[in-house]
């Protein structure tokens, strides 16, 4: 009944229709995807370094870690995800490693399906969130990352563009709030 | 109390008051820093505006074209005519899930119904996961800004608060120490909740999706932990396709917060495997606000915040002081559409400076809007008796050449000579705290009379 109510109302009071405009995608010659994503990240309080440096990086940042979850090819970490069937319990995951296949120059962000990460918290629940990324499929804009990431190919998807951060008490910028501590980009 | 003596009573503490005004401000300035970088800035603004105008024009079409793609994607639609409607399908669904404990991540419209109060008197408890709600709803205050609900508070505050409520050190204020406090305190709920409810930024046409923008990461928390999600948006939340997201997911972080986007941007499509989606499509008064041909630009809206932070009545007043969820400029567009006597002091919280649509992603004439609503409230009798009169008075005078010259020669005698008891007192309100000029010893006219014509 509120349905029949609510859409007879808006027939009876919407204004007339001007045509949907079309979406340029501001492409700019002059700009390095590559070299503008990388400011972008570290803007965002994230890293970015080379494939070959994960296991480096994980011995030096992250000696302690106990649970390494990895969908990364190449890289096996330490957890079953196929195995777990209660998302709860990736709680004490230390260190995740997704595989993504888009990133986005202006803002440093990636996108991620839940393809990618098997179990949709994932890359929320870690302590330390770890993307692998192909240099080449870095986008300029978000214009055009929308124009390649396909949002209705997959149940879930999100861009993360940085670690988990909040200012909510008195503007101050906090890096951690309730989901990954850290993030970092490793180019493949 | 109406907006000015909310404002008056806020401003009594002068330093807080500058330290308000000052976060505040801050924001505006990351603003002025993000919207800086980019060189189609302008070009974006006039596209969202387009875009939601064309959203708006055929909202009817798009939302029953959301609705079906939605169902196909396994989704649960519900329609709620009133905030009563709306509370009632949450809390069916919560209770046909059997939930005792929800997370809820940040949403403007289930604090408009007043969700919270409906739910927990029903025995569901309902956790706020995002910081400044969670520390807001801890002093059982509502928010006071639509992008940081606590940015009224004091650090030793929450301190203090946390002290209490988290056990953390008696004293301790710092930021840091404080917000791991709290990502402690979250994980545990959002561990034993049944169920996640979220706000919801944009709701896409043509895939059926919906989008929710955070930094904190703490809506995909709660909806992916658990089986039962629920998306509750206003009908304006519609925008016709997912491309459209490029331009604004561009706009909306920059506009809020200066960021070139939030931290995480997540797309809600289908439910996990095993789990139910539920989406709740609101109206609560939003399609009588369509139907006003002067204000329906301000359901373009898409809540970031800019009009506030850039305002200089707002940033001294406070949100509390608009007295209703959404304050700032363009909560006093929209509030008075609610209930234009009870609100009809908010239109005139404002300088008309216009610094409020120079800021809006999806240029919204909110000043415009607000001298609009002053002339509605004028003609339905809401104006208070002091600005009646004056009013009334001034018309008559400012309209009739003669009279205006007699009071004119009048009033510049009568201030050189009258003690000051006599002009700056309760009548004169706007004497309070300014001072008048010194009055001319002729007019403009009387000036001019006296040249002589130009050979």
């Amino acid at each position: 009944m509120s349905r029949e109510q609510i859409l007879a109302r808006i027939r009876q009071n919407k204004p007339a229709a001007p045509p949907l405009p079309a979406l340029p995608d501001f492409f700019r010659e002059e700009t390095d995807p590559v070299s503008a994503f990388i400011r972008a990240v570290e803007q965002g309080g994230g890293k970015t370094l080379p494939y070959s440096e994960l296991e480096a990086w994980l011995a030096a940042e992250h000696p302690a870690a106990k649970m390494i979850a990895s969908t990364a090819p190449g890289f096996q970490g330490n957890v079953d995800l196929n195995g777990i069937q209660n998302p709860a319990d990736l709680n004490e995951v230390d260190v995740a490693v997704i595989t993504t296949s888009l990133g986005i120059a202006e803002s440093g962000a990636v996108w991620v399906t839940e393809a990618d990460c098997v179990h949709r918290v994932l890359p929320f629940i870690t302590q330390h969130l770890a993307v692998v990324l192909d240099k080449n499929l870095i986008v300029q804009n978000t214009q055009m990352a929308y124009k390649r990431a396909d949002v209705a190919a997959t149940g879930f998807g999100v861009f993360i563009a940085g670690p988990s951060k909040t200012a909510d008490i008195e503007q101050s910028l906090v890096v951690g709030a309730q989901g990954a501590r850290s993030y970092t980009v490793f180019f493949r | 109390m109406n907006h000015a003596q909310k404002a008056s009573a806020f401003i009594r503490d002068e330093v807080r008051t500058d330290w308000h005004n000052q976060a505040v401000w801050h924001l505006r300035q990351k603003r002025d820093l993000g919207a800086g970088s980019v060189p189609e800035w302008e070009e974006l603004r006039n596209l969202a505006s387009a875009i939601k105008f064309h959203a708006l024009s055929n909202l009817d079409d798009y939302l029953v074209q959301f609705e079906a793609n939605a169902r196909a994607n396994g989704v649960q639609v519900h329609w709620a005519a009133t905030a009563e409607d709306h509370n009632r399908i949450v809390y069916g669904i919560l209770a046909e899930h059997g939930v005792k404990k929800m997370v809820k991540s940040k949403s403007m419209l289930t604090e408009d119904c007043h969700l919270n109060p409906y739910l927990e008197i029903r025995g569901i408890e309902v956790i706020d996961t995002d910081l400044g709600e969670r520390i807001i709803q801890m002093r059982h205050e509502p928010p006071s800004h639509i992008v940081a609900p606590a940015i009224h508070i004091r650090k030793e505050e929450v301190g203090e608060l946390f002290h209490k409520e988290l056990g953390t050190e008696a004293g301790a204020s710092d930021p840091k120490y404080l917000t791991e406090a709290a990502r402690g305190h979250l994980r545990g709920h959002f561990l034993t909740s049944a169920a996640a409810l979220t706000g919801v930024n944009f709701a896409l046409a043509d895939t059926g999706g919906v989008v929710v923008c955070t930094n904190e990461g703490n809506a995909d928390m709660g909806v992916h932990l658990h089986g039962l999600q629920i998306h509750c948006m206003g009908i304006e939340k519609i925008i016709p396709r997912a491309a459209d997201l490029g331009v604004f997911v561009r706009m909306l972080a920059r506009s809020a917060t200066g960021q070139p986007a939030t931290i995480f941007t997540s797309h809600y499509q289908k439910p996990k495997p095993g789990g139910a989606m539920h989406i709740v499509i609101v109206d609560n008064g939003r399609t009588e606000h369509l139907g006003r041909a002067d204000f329906r630009n301000s359901m373009k809206c898409i809540r970031c915040g800019a009009c506030m932070n850039t305002c200089p009545i707002y940033r001294r007043s406070g949100g509390y002081s608009y007295g209703h969820t959404v304050p700032g400029p363009i909560g006093s567009i929209l509030t008075p559409g609610i209930d234009m006597k009870k609100h009809s002091d908010l239109p005139f919280a404002s300088t008309l400076c216009g610094s409020c649509s120079d800021v809006c992603p999806v240029k919204i004439d909110i000043h415009e809007q607000l001298y609009k609503w002053r002339q509605v409230i004028a003609e339905a009798g809401h104006l208070p008796a002091s600005k009646r009169w004056s009013m009334r008075v001034a018309g008559k005078v400012l309209s009739r050449s003669g009279w205006y010259d007699f009071f004119g020669k009048l009033a510049r005698r009568a201030l050189r000579r009258m003690p000051r008891f006599l002009v700056y007192n309760r009548l004169n309100p706007w004497g309070r705290s300014r001072e008048l000029p010194e009055p001319p010893k002729e007019s403009f006219k009387e000036w001019y009379k006296r040249q002589k014509p130009a050979p």
